[in-house]
């Protein structure tokens, strides 16, 4: 009886344990939400997205840091999705599982790893200094698209291995060439996976900050070509709730970021919920 | 149209090697940058001097791995358990529908951009700790607790997914005999896991060494060795984050060479992570 | 009148990495007839059938010795495009595999790989092919509707009809009616004898009978070889290998 008592006893206890610590970690996560969306969204209006920032973002709005945004990120997908997705395409049409296959598979698991601040470092010694592009649109863009590209390659690998084998012995057996099959049969149908992989890298880069502070620069001024240097509205943040400049601008931005971020993903796992549906 | 072929094929294998070769440009420049400075103040004097003034030219970087040390052994202690017991909660303690339902929820709040958890760290947990347990709350303690909960989602999610990989016959043949549920996880699921776990662990770690832009809005910057958690403090990534604006010569040369370190450390606990995750096939 | 041979194998042999699948095949095919190729399981009958149209170069590891001939030349002559012997040679496959797209657009596949987009030209092409197929008057008022919403049956001959759009010389089917039930399978083998007479075939028939009610010659492969070949009445009814006689008479099987 007393042996029966004690294993329920345990039981019941790390049930308790579990659920507390379980709803502890949801909640707190819900908080900060909540906390940043409730100061934040009152500050948001269509003047305050429009606008430009004045006295150093004091007041005004946030207009520039949402262009430079777009086009940080933008140009970002616009490198890293042909190299994404031609990687992966070699990595599953081209080879099979040899030490070049291996080679390539390492030096993407590697980059994945390695710590925004890094890739900061690099691009900053590489993209501002040594190839001379300064702070700007175009090495921001570059440095970000070395971070996402290993999202990319992952997603549209999964995507293309999801493409039934006999699809390509049809497209072979009808007199197609590889690059036929893989341009008319593969790649059309791997386009929804892709597609997600883009956008989770798209919800990614808006959350940038350390490597793009150190590449892109911060200039408040609206760019005027990718040589320009600007602000994202994540450094934006940064710089407001550091420096302490206006908290009611540090909490309106904030809460464009994270309904923007939270917008993107969402999307992506709509568009992956889809997908993984029509499939099976 | 064969030599088309020939061509597509040569154009694709150069394109997938550019994660190759982005990856052998940062270790390139990161080292040519940081290398003579470590050269000319001396690995050993870099490691450990406990002095971090440039403007003396002193660059011993000791404070901050150890600020790096405590704020991700912080991190750990508190992550682990809520993660551990979130993903578990998810696995086998709630109807799958509910689980389809949080676990969207948890891949989103890892998608939240690390600053606005460093802002609500600045805003909310600074003061309390400020207030209640003494000390300018910017503090290492401060970043642990931010830190735990932003590598919660990569505890949770990885741990999950091993538990979920297990045979349903380990659980069928504990309960079987007799064990409890709880007993059937505690004792047969997470040791089944454990590499599983293990490597989430690592992983996480790896996350939170790397984390910059919250860590530098929480943890005070203070450049002395921290005695305490209540102490403010400077992890690696921070020192460079913070320094790297207004740097030049040897200064940045030394934030380069933390980089190098950073980079080594970072590089050390990935394969770690690798390797035991190829064990978990077994 | 003799009979012209279309594809000649001579001492053909195969193997997946050092595995033999195919021994010292020697067969020829006539043209504009119905060829058979029957056996058990594993015998070598659908590696010998991706042989004739080299879709096995897309195995891994392969390799073969000997000469397979069509109309004379080797189709391993490094000067022959594989595409154009694919284009030539087509192949059905046993389950219905028709691509995501419309059942127009299926059709259209090979003769867009070919490089025809004028839209006139594809359309009659189209129609031909389906009603060679006997499959026009089912779906010709749903041409660009998903394919994957026909029948099984209905997939099956759109993969034929697939095939016919590239007006190729040989039909290569392997087991084309597995799967199917009987209306659909009676309709497809009544198809192929209306084919044969602008079409060489080569047909893995799904069990001993059909190959008794369409094929004009059969071979009987076991382990990888030969063991007899003739007209399809006489090897059913007076086999002169002992194994073929046990394989037809249901000893083994």
């Amino acid at each position: 009886m007393r042996f029966y008592q004690s294993r329920y006893l345990t039981q019941g206890l790390a049930k308790i344990l579990i659920w507390v610590a379980s709803l502890f970690s949801i909640a707190v996560m819900i908080l900060i939400l909540i906390q940043i969306l409730s100061e934040g969204i009152p500050v948001i209006s269509l003047n305050f997205l429009l606008d430009h920032p004045r006295s150093m973002g004091r007041e005004g709005g946030i207009f520039s840091t949402i262009i430079g945004t777009a086009a940080l990120t933008g140009l970002a997908i616009i490198f890293a999705t042909p190299l994404g997705v031609g990687t992966a395409i070699f990595l599953r049409e081209y080879t099979r599982e040899s030490r070049v296959s291996r080679i390539i598979r390492f030096g993407t698991d590697c980059l994945a790893g390695i710590p925004s601040i890094i890739f900061g470092l690099f691009g900053f010694i590489f993209f501002v200094i040594y190839l001379n592009l300064g702070w700007s649109i175009l090495s921001g863009g570059l440095t970000l698209a070395s971070m996402i590209l290993p999202t990319i390659i992952c997603t549209a690998e999964e995507a293309i291995k999801a493409i039934p084998y006999s699809y390509r012995e049809v497209s072979y057996s009808l007199g197609g060439t590889k690059w036929q099959t893989i341009t008319r049969t593969i790649l059309p149908n791997a386009l929804p996976g892709i597609f997600t992989g883009v956008i989770l890298s798209v919800g990614r880069s808006i959350g940038e900050t350390a490597a793009v502070i150190l590449t892109a620069g911060s200039s408040l001024v609206m760019p005027t070509s990718i040589f320009s240097p600007i602000r994202t509205m994540a450094v934006h943040f940064y710089i407001l709730a550091r420096e302490g400049v206006s908290m009611e601008m540090a909490y309106g931005t904030g809460a464009v970021l994270i309904i923007m971020v939270l917008l993107v993903n969402t999307i992506a796992n709509l568009l992956l919920n889809r997908y993984i549906r029509q499939r099976t | 149209m064969e030599i088309k072929e020939k061509v597509i094929e040569k154009i694709l294998l150069i394109i997938a090697f550019s994660t190759i070769l982005i990856l052998a440009l940062i270790a390139f420049f990161i080292f040519e940058q940081g290398s003579s400075l470590i050269w000319k103040v001396g690995l050993k004097n870099f490691i450990l001097g406990d002095r971090w003034v440039p403007s003396k030219g002193e660059f011993g970087i000791l404070p901050m791995i150890v600020g790096s040390f405590w704020v991700t052994f912080g991190a750990l202690i508190l992550g682990i358990p809520l993660g551990l017991s979130s993903a578990i909660f998810l696995c086998e303690w709630i109807p799958p529908m509910v689980a389809m339902f949080l676990r969207p929820a948890i891949h989103l709040l890892a998608a939240i951009p690390s600053v606005i958890y460093g802002f609500w760290g600045l805003i909310t947990i600074v003061p309390i700790i400020r207030n209640y347990l003494g000390g300018p709350g910017l503090s290492i303690l401060s970043g642990s607790i931010i830190l735990g909960i932003m590598i919660l989602p990569t505890i949770i999610s990885i741990s999950e997914d091993s538990l979920k990989a297990l045979p349903p016959s380990y659980k069928a043949g504990a309960l079987a005999l007799g064990a409890t549920h709880w007993q059937t996880i505690w004792r047969v699921l997470i040791p089944a896991a454990r590499s599983g776990i293990l490597a989430s662990i690592i992983l996480g770690m790896g996350r939170a060494i790397g984390e910059t832009m919250a860590m530098i809005m929480i943890l005070g910057n203070a450049v002395k060795m921290p005695s305490s958690f209540l102490d403010s403090a400077r992890t690696l990534t921070t020192n460079i984050g913070i320094e790297m604006g207004y740097s030049t010569g040897d200064h940045r040369q030394a934030l380069f060479a933390t980089g190098i370190i950073l980079f080594f450390i970072i590089m050390i606990l990935n394969s770690l992570a690798i390797i035991i995750s190829r064990r978990r096939t077994r | 009148m003799s009979e012209s041979v279309k594809i000649s194998i001579k001492d053909f042999s195969f193997y997946y990495e050092e595995q033999p699948a195919l021994l010292h095949i020697n067969m020829e095919i006539p043209s504009n007839k119905i060829f058979s190729i029957f056996g058990p399981a594993r015998s070598g009958k659908t590696t010998l059938l991706k042989s004739l149209n080299r879709l096995t170069d897309l195995i891994f590891g392969v390799r073969h010795t000997g000469t397979i001939l069509l109309d004379g030349r080797d189709i391993y002559d490094e000067k022959h495009s594989v595409t154009q012997l694919r284009r030539r040679v087509g192949m059905v496959f046993d389950l219905p595999t028709p691509l995501p797209i419309s059942i127009f657009d299926n059709i259209a596949y090979g003769p867009r790989l070919n490089g025809i987009t004028q839209k006139k030209r594809l359309n009659e092409i189209v129609e031909k092919a389906l009603r060679s197929a006997v499959l026009w008057e089912e779906v010709k008022d749903r041409l660009h509707t998903s394919a994957l919403r026909l029948s099984g049956g209905q997939q099956q001959r759109l993969c034929i009809a697939r095939v016919l759009a590239l007006e190729p010389e040989v039909l290569l089917l392997d087991e084309p009616c597995s799967g199917l039930d009987p209306i659909s399978t009676a309709n497809i083998e009544e198809t192929l004898l209306q084919l044969k007479k602008d079409y060489t075939i080569v047909l893995v028939p799904h069990n001993i009978q059909q190959a008794s009610r369409v094929a004009d010659r059969t071979a009987f492969l076991l382990n990888g070889e030969l063991i007899e070949e003739g007209p399809t009445y006489e090897i059913f009814t007076r086999p002169k290998d002992k194994r073929t006689e046990d394989y037809v008479t249901g000893r083994f099987g």
